[in-house]
């Protein structure tokens, strides 16, 4: 019989907090959103507290999947300065109870949402965290420098959950909300790449920018943000698309373009004279159109409701 | 065995603990919540096996 009096105990105990750090909530935040969206977007009504637990275990999926991601990567976030602050590279954490944990809360997560939903949007949620943590994480990140478009598609699926919760079917909708995110995701990491500096470089990790070099990065994020904005602009014409949805999006694409397009024509020199600033600036605005594109999204299921939007 | 003094790991973790025995106790409400909803929406249906004993 053991006695807690003779367990080992470490000198920092980790604390809630640490573990909820685990579960990368900012990154939860913006997969509650767009799951959030994806729900209320689909063309049915759905009782709230059934919507609120299939939001709820969606984001419980989400941050399993980031803490498997932190697990496998804490020797890597160790290097970066941006990550050395997690939880397990900065000893708050141990990295079996970080697994423990991703793996409870998949497991968790995929069948109450499944018992609270429908099957397939908890298969969703499976391949999902099966795509991020195993395809994404631990295969294809360290291998390819198309490793952000790879896992921009892991953090698409979110509104497409959403939508299956809701109707128990795909529908072309539901994938424009994913493309639409799949297709923000490489632009927005490599312009961090770009003023990331060095942190990619000292990990080790193939980005574009240590791959193919710094203008060709500057090049793909300009070619992306043409195919975003079209995307973008495009879904206006759509279902869940209206005028409302249509003038945000003109609006945020006109500057979302002018910036890739400010970047594409600066080279290292110039970058490093204003400290980024372009490139910094982009960032910036890429949180707030990815933002206000899902919220217009929202605005118009909003509209509906009142017998308006739409065209 | 008599009861014993708190040891100071008890200390030491009151607050992940009660922090982990109020997400237990939200997600009992929870599944409270939602078995109430499912049983009392109209689609909802008895398994076959079921039905030939409550009726």
């Amino acid at each position: 019989m053991t006695d807690i009096t003779n367990t080992p105990t470490s000198e920092y105990d980790a604390q809630l907090g640490d573990y909820f750090a685990l579960l990368k909530p900012r990154v939860m935040s913006l997969v509650v959103f767009t799951a959030f969206v994806g729900l209320l977007a689909a063309p049915v009504s759905v009782n709230p507290v059934i919507g609120f637990c299939a939001i709820l275990f969606i984001a419980i999926g989400g941050g399993a999947s980031g803490a498997l991601n932190m697990w496998w990567d804490a020797d890597i976030d160790a290097v970066m300065r941006r990550t050395r602050g997690r939880p397990i590279p900065s000893g708050r954490v141990q990295p079996g109870e970080a697994l423990t944990l991703g793996v409870a809360l998949s497991g968790l997560s995929v069948m109450m949402l499944a018992l609270a939903t429908n099957l397939l949007a908890g298969g969703m949620l499976l391949f999902t965290i099966l795509f991020y943590a195993v395809f994404y994480t631990m295969w294809l990140k360290r291998l390819t420098p198309q490793n952000i478009v790879i896992g921009g598609a892991a953090g698409a699926f979110p509104p497409v959950i959403g939508w299956v919760a809701a109707t128990g079917s795909f529908s072309v909708e539901a994938w424009l909300m994913f493309a639409l995110i799949f297709m923000w995701t490489p632009p927005h990491f490599w312009a961090l790449a770009l003023f990331m500096r060095s942190d990619y470089d000292d990990a080790k990790v193939p980005m574009l920018t240590v791959t193919h070099g710094r203008p060709a990065t500057r090049l793909h994020i300009f070619v992306y943000t043409v195919l975003l904005a079209a995307l973008a602009i495009g879904t206006a014409f759509t279902a869940i698309g209206g005028i409302f949805y249509f003038a945000v999006a003109l609006v945020l694409n006109a500057a979302f373009l002018l910036g890739a397009y400010r970047i594409w024509n600066r080279d290292e020199v110039m970058a490093e004279g204003d400290d980024y600033a372009e490139e910094r600036k982009f960032f910036r605005l890429s949180l707030a159109y990815l933002f206000l594109h899902f919220g217009a999204i929202l605005g118009e299921a909003a509209l509906r409701t009142f017998g308006l939007g739409g065209w | 065995m008599g009861i014993r003094p708190e040891h100071e790991l008890h200390n030491r973790r009151r607050g992940r603990n009660i922090g982990v025995g109020l997400m237990l106790g939200a997600f009992v409400v929870l599944i409270m919540a939602l078995t109430y909803v499912k049983i009392t929406q109209t689609d909802f249906e008895l398994p076959p096996e079921q039905r030939e004993v409550t009726q």
